[in-house]
């Protein structure tokens, strides 16, 4: 990659029958960087990455991977590409060891299926059949299945999804490692936790799509708001006057949603008590009151009035 | 982590990808591991054809005929009868005598008529009321002193090859070779498209080719045990013949199995769930199970349908088997069953490329 580009969508559109997936998607990952899609389930994500993976041919728009083209290198791209697709199932009745060896025979070149099982710490199930593992385990090895070809190019379709805490964390570790190693990942998530921890940059794809792109520091603080301040005011909706509650100096935005307030502070400590005062004042019942550093769960909210949860 | 770090940086480690590294070698294995570690499979594919073949074999085994009852309600001629070792006389009332005819325990009536005659009561469309008929006259014949002007001699001939086990073993083998690749293929296909594991394997690159293929290796590694093991075990429990060549009988059963996984390919080449493919499979097989001459000749249906139920895999799998095995047949004189299968092979294998969906 001359130019320090691992991958480069431009003007990306791609329809099935009844929906539009992907909508003008536009965007270039750097080499060596960790680079998120992140969005609600159904915003075009999947469809963007099996377009880069050369599994969905785009109805137009330009793909440039590692500085080729699917239609012209084909073979030279799936030699150089670590795919772990969304929801594969591996076969159960093999074994760890007998599954990577499969997948390694595919690669010319690449690590002993023995060493990627260590990279991904599954030794002990080694002789273990797929059925056997947990949910944990088997994401470890389809990434380990993504690996074996010692790719430049890792592409991650939701890898943490359905995952408990522990799991997941164990996941983030792995991927980390391999952003470390100087190669380049795209990963696509729902969770805006995994994407702020893993990524360098991300876009967030909304509808097909990127409606906001750079790293998640600097988006975060686009929306201006270092804090979030949510009370539930499921009672009494009518009575709450929010323009009362923006025109608090130091509000950024407020919206009642499913039953609660959302505020948007910019500095929690000066903000509160006069935030408060004015709660007091509308004589809104307060029975709970949370809040916390604004994420990029906040900069969707921010983008598109919606939750990224909300399905 | 130094050591992870390590393995995810020291890579390139360049390996020959020939012997058991070749991607095809690895394909084959898998297709074998996951249908030996299917003791369901195991079964159907090898202990059911034993037990149809023992179990059809013990029911239409060829001993001597058995001997053949007839009832008389009149002494005399009970004692007539009984003169002939092949009939099992028995002397009843006549109306029970009646009843045993009615309920088919006997096949022939003897009964007295006037002035010293016999009558025989027996259905002349029952091969063996016809046969108890022969018997019980030349019996009341001889005990009236009837004399056979030209003396015989009887010559036994019970010749393995003419029976019905020997019918019945290569139509079993035919249609062990049909459904074990038309189930097996059609399952693990679409199998593996519904979990998106076909998908997976797609996005590496590893040629296609080589994933249809590794499913026709398998066969040919299947084959040795589901051919092997019905013909073997009609050899040991039956005497069943295979006169021709053994080389001739691979090439048949390879050609065969070839053509079938082929056809098999073609049905799962677009199904996306079992269901689908079930139905699918059920009707392309279940039409030949009848017409193909498994378990009864094929000559037994009218004429006209003849070209059709001769262009039928199934039926040049099984004519050729039972001319190599019973005749002992060589591949020359098998060619239109050979080609019949090759042109089947050559279209399903053409139009499944073209149809299979990767996905």
């Amino acid at each position: 990659m001359p130019d320090g580009t691992a991958l480069r969508l431009r003007d990306l559109h791609k329809k099935y029958t009844d929906v539009v997936a992907v909508d003008g998607i536009d965007l270039e990952v750097r080499a060596g960087e960790c680079f998120g899609l992140v969005g609600p389930n159904g915003a075009g994500k999947t469809t963007t990455i099996e377009i880069c993976e050369g599994l969905t041919a785009p109805d137009s728009g330009e793909v440039e991977v590692l500085g080729l083209r699917w239609n012209s290198h084909a073979t030279t791209l799936r030699q150089r590409l670590g795919i772990q697709l969304q929801e594969t199932q591996l076969s159960d009745k093999l074994t760890v060891v007998e599954t990577l060896r499969m997948f390694r025979s595919f690669y010319p070149r690449g690590p002993a299926a023995e060493e990627v099982i260590a990279v991904v710490q599954l030794e002990e199930k080694r002789h273990a059949r797929v059925m056997a593992l947990s949910g944990g385990q088997k994401q470890r090895l389809a990434l380990a299945c993504a690996l074996v070809g010692d790719p430049e190019l890792l592409f991650l379709d939701e890898p943490t999804t359905g995952l408990d805490p522990q799991a997941r964390r164990q996941l983030w570790e792995l991927i980390e490692d391999f952003r470390r190693s100087g190669r380049t990942t795209l990963l696509t998530t729902h969770y805006m936790e995994e994407a702020e921890r893993l990524c360098d940059r991300v876009a967030i794809v909304d509808h097909g799509k990127v409606i906001a792109m750079d790293s998640p520091g600097k988006l975060v603080a686009s929306i201006g708001a270092g804090h979030v301040v949510e009370f539930p005011a499921a009672d009494i909706p009518d009575a709450i006057d929010l323009d009362a509650i923006r025109a608090v100096e130091g509000v950024r935005d407020a919206r009642a949603e499913n039953g609660s307030v959302r505020v948007q502070v910019v500095d929690l400590q000066r903000v509160l008590p006069v935030l408060l005062e004015e709660v007091r004042r509308q004589g809104i019942p307060l029975t709970e009151l949370r809040t916390h550093s604004a994420t990029l769960e906040d900069v969707f909210v921010f983008l598109t009035g919606r939750h990224l949860r909300d399905e | 982590m130094n050591e992870t770090r390590a393995a995810f940086a020291g890579h390139a480690r360049a390996r020959p990808s020939s012997g058991m590294g070749h991607p095809l070698v690895q394909l084959t294995l898998v297709r074998i591991r996951e249908f030996t570690r299917e003791p369901e499979a195991i079964f159907w594919a090898i202990f059911f054809p034993i037990l149809l073949t023992a179990g059809l074999g013990i029911a239409f085994r060829s001993e001597p005929v058995d001997a053949v009852r007839v009832v008389t309600s009149d002494a005399a001629i009970a004692e007539s009868l009984r003169r002939d070792p092949g009939l099992v006389v028995e002397h009843l009332d006549d109306a029970t005598a009646r009843a045993a005819l009615r309920a088919g325990k006997a096949a022939l009536l003897a009964a007295a008529g006037p002035d010293g005659t016999v009558v025989y009561r027996y259905d002349d469309t029952n091969p063996e009321g016809r046969t108890a008929r022969m018997l019980a006259d030349r019996a009341i014949q001889r005990g009236a002193g009837r004399v056979d002007p030209v003396p015989i001699g009887d010559e036994l001939v019970r010749e393995p090859g003419a029976r019905y086990i020997d019918f019945l073993v290569p139509g079993l083998v035919g249609l062990g070779i049909m459904s074990n690749a038309i189930w097996g293929l059609g399952f693990s296909i679409v199998d593996s498209r519904r979990r998106k594991l076909m998908k997976r394997l797609v996005a590496t690159p590893m040629p296609r080719s080589y994933y249809l293929m590794s499913f026709l290796l398998w066969r040919m590694v299947i084959l040795v045990v589901e051919v092997g093991v019905p013909v073997g075990f009609g050899a040991l429990a039956f005497d069943v013949p295979v006169r021709g060549r053994l080389l001739d009988l691979i090439v048949i059963c390879v050609v065969a199995s070839t053509a079938f996984s082929a056809l098999a390919l073609l049905i799962a080449s677009r199904a996306r769930t079992i269901e689908g493919v079930s139905g699918l499979m059920n009707f392309v097989q279940v039409p030949m199970w009848i017409l193909s001459g498994v378990f009864f000749s094929a000559q037994r249906f009218p004429d006209f349908v003849q070209p059709l139920i001769g262009a039928l895999p199934l039926t040049a799998t099984i004519d050729a088997l039972r001319a190599h095995m019973l005749e002992g047949a060589t591949l020359v004189q098998l060619a239109p069953q050979l080609a019949t299968l090759g042109a089947w092979l050559a279209v399903c294998f053409t139009l499944a490329l073209k149809l299979f969906r990767w996905r």
